[in-house]
């Protein structure tokens, strides 16, 4: 087998794993900060994708979409936690995962009535249309763009948590929300915050996507069961951990495919079995948190 | 605040009634007796009795032992594919197909219960969700056996021989009485489970696990017994599917129809047992009548499920047994 093929396809599955990262990512500080399990993420993330679309195609720019898009939805997450999700707090931990089930419904037939349920196609930006000749053989332009766009937001991100006040105060959030309010901290608006952030990742993989997959009402579905595997292996509220899983499930994804095109869809399920039987918490999950 | 003499009254009429409920089996099978000339059509009430045996094998898994599991379309299509191979590929009687599905669908549910049941809380909900796709897939992948996208075809019983007598199954009032013996017989296993020392164990798990663990029970030998037991029963109304259609379709197997399980039954009521017949049928009902006026029924039954999550987690028949024995809880 060619070398240059395989560093392709290595290339292909870190691409497909970077959306994968900032689409578990969402998940995942949702679950490590508030205690709740969003599934309607998936469908966050296909509106996410639509939204996009119409912005890219009202401005005329696929960078007033890819921009806009996160924070309306942001936005729109927001609202969700305010007017739903803050009902529950305090009250049983299925409860939120049972609210965000019905709301996924809500969200993807609302999306099938505005949209239709039909595909659409949508256009790679014209700036990233192309290949580009890395010397080992010729890679997807648009793809490059999506390792570095998240290997950014990864860093911002990082910097935000890590080295500023805010990130300090929603760090010593997840860990006693009482002892912080006591604090004065007001914990309800950290909380809509970290909702709406999570909600504004779900899009931005929507929207880089995009490109790469077909926007369709049922893209949702699979990406969350995509995002659940990633968050499963990596251990549920660990950034970390979302990380290096994204990147592990999007590899072993596009090489399996490489060498056996009908198991690609099955390896991670796989990889996720193997993982827990050996760490039930997954990799960088801590033992005594998976409830 | 009620005066004592209406307390009494209430507390006597109360009795009566726990004692109505505790005859819980029978009392199910006589409604579900009368359900075909209840309902709208016959092939509605056929439905209600697949789905309320499916859901109800899954309460017994949520609403008795708290596992939140979003994977159980996997043994509902695995009782529904295997029945239909059996029958279609290999020629099995139908009983035996049914024996062999369930039997089957108990062995995938004890090797996915191995997995998930090392995880707990939501973890627990997600690889659940993550193992039942894998199944999907698998499915999917495995077409010459099933059909593949298109489902699994080519097998009809048309006639039950039973004790001598030849039935003609396709005819709807018949068909819905043989099945409904299956699901009797599935309503009066559950209710011995319930009511043997394994089902205090279970709930003892979902009020307290550490406290049952101090107890001295094996909590892990007990979810995953518990698990297997569930999948095996849910499969059973995979089944009675094959057994109605004639076809098994591919989507039995997406998670949406987990997540159909776990709405019928919070629409019906967790931790009853005739809640999960009353959610599937609310259910049902639901689409039934909405989707003759709109194809985005989805959108309706979302929004009510929410509302339910919000303002009635006890379900309708959950908050129904809540109300009747008022007088009981308040002594």
């Amino acid at each position: 087998m060619d070398l240059s093929l395989i560093v392709m396809q290595l290339l292909s599955g870190i691409a497909l794993g970077a959306v994968l990262v900032i689409t578990a990512l969402g998940l995942t500080i949702v679950f490590g900060m508030l205690g709740v399990v969003n599934f309607a993420h998936g469908a966050l993330f296909m509106i996410g994708a639509y939204a996009g679309l119409y912005l890219a195609s009202l401005t005329g720019s696929f960078w007033w979409g890819l921009l806009l898009a996160p924070i309306l939805m942001g936005a729109f997450g927001m609202l969700i936690e305010f007017v739903l999700i803050r009902r529950l707090y305090g009250r049983s931990i299925d409860d939120p995962l049972l609210l965000t089930f019905g709301l996924s419904y809500i969200l993807v037939e609302g999306v099938r009535i505005v949209f239709g349920s039909d595909g659409i196609p949508f256009p790679t930006p014209s700036q990233l249309i192309g290949v580009l000749d890395l010397g080992v053989g010729f890679f997807p332009r648009y793809r490059l763009f999506v390792i570095a766009l998240v290997a950014v937001v990864l860093l911002v991100l990082w910097l935000l948590l890590e080295k500023t006040r805010i990130g300090l105060i929603v760090r010593a959030g997840a860990r006693d929300p009482t002892i912080m309010q006591v604090l004065g901290v007001d914990i309800g608006r950290v909380w809509l915050a970290i909702f709406g952030l999570g909600v504004g990742l779900a899009a931005l993989g929507g929207v880089l996507a995009g490109p790469m997959r077909s926007v369709n009402p049922e893209m949702g579905s699979l990406v969350l069961a995509e995002a659940f595997v990633v968050t499963v292996i990596g251990g549920l509220g660990s950034i970390a951990g979302a990380v290096v899983a994204g990147v592990m499930v999007g590899i072993s994804i596009s090489m399996v495919a490489l060498f056996a095109p009908e198991m690609a869809t099955i390896v991670m399920f796989a990889l996720m079995a193997v993982v827990l039987l050996i760490r039930p918490q997954g990799l960088f999950g801590v033992k005594g948190r998976t409830a | 605040m009620t005066s004592s003499s209406s307390n009494i009254a209430a507390t006597a009429v109360s009795g009566r009634l726990a004692w109505l409920f505790d005859q819980r089996v029978l009392l199910s099978i006589a409604v579900l007796v009368l359900l075909p000339w209840l309902l709208p059509s016959k092939a509605l009430a056929v439905n209600v009795l697949i789905y309320g045996v499916v859901v109800m094998g899954y309460n017994l898994l949520f609403g008795y032992t708290g596992l939140l599991s979003f994977g159980h379309a996997a043994f509902f299509g695995c009782g529904a594919y295997i029945t239909g191979i059996a029958i279609g590929r290999y020629g099995v009687p139908w009983f035996a197909a049914i024996g062999v599905a369930v039997f089957c669908s108990a062995v995938l549910a004890a090797l996915v219960g191995v997995i998930s049941t090392r995880t707990r809380g939501i973890y627990f909900s997600m690889v659940t969700l993550a193992l039942a796709q894998l199944i999907y897939y698998l499915a999917l992948q495995a077409s010459s056996f099933t059909g593949g996208e298109n489902g699994l075809r080519g097998f009809t019983v048309d006639h039950i021989n039973l004790l001598g007598l030849s039935i003609n199954f396709l005819d709807p009032v018949n068909k819905y009485y043989v099945l409904m013996v299956l699901a009797a017989l599935a309503m009066w296993v559950q209710s011995r489970i319930l009511n043997s020392p394994f089902g205090a164990v279970i709930e003892a798990i979902r009020e307290n696990e550490q406290r049952a663990r101090a107890c001295g029970y094996n909590i892990e030998r007990s979810k995953l017994v518990v698990f297997m037991l569930s999948g095996a029963i849910s499969s059973l109304g995979g089944c009675m599917l094959a057994l109605h259609l004639s076809i098994v379709p591919l989507d039995i197997l997406h998670y949406q129809t987990s997540g159909m399980i776990v709405m019928m039954v919070l629409l019906g009521g967790a931790r009853s047992f005739f809640g999960p017949f009353v959610g599937a049928a609310t259910f049902l009902i639901l689409e039934d009548v909405i989707s003759v006026w709109t194809p985005h029924w989805q959108i309706f039954v979302g929004t009510i499920f929410v509302l339910f999550v919000l303002f009635l987690p006890k379900g309708i028949w959950g908050t129904l047994l809540e109300a009747l024995r008022i007088g009981k809880a308040r002594p």
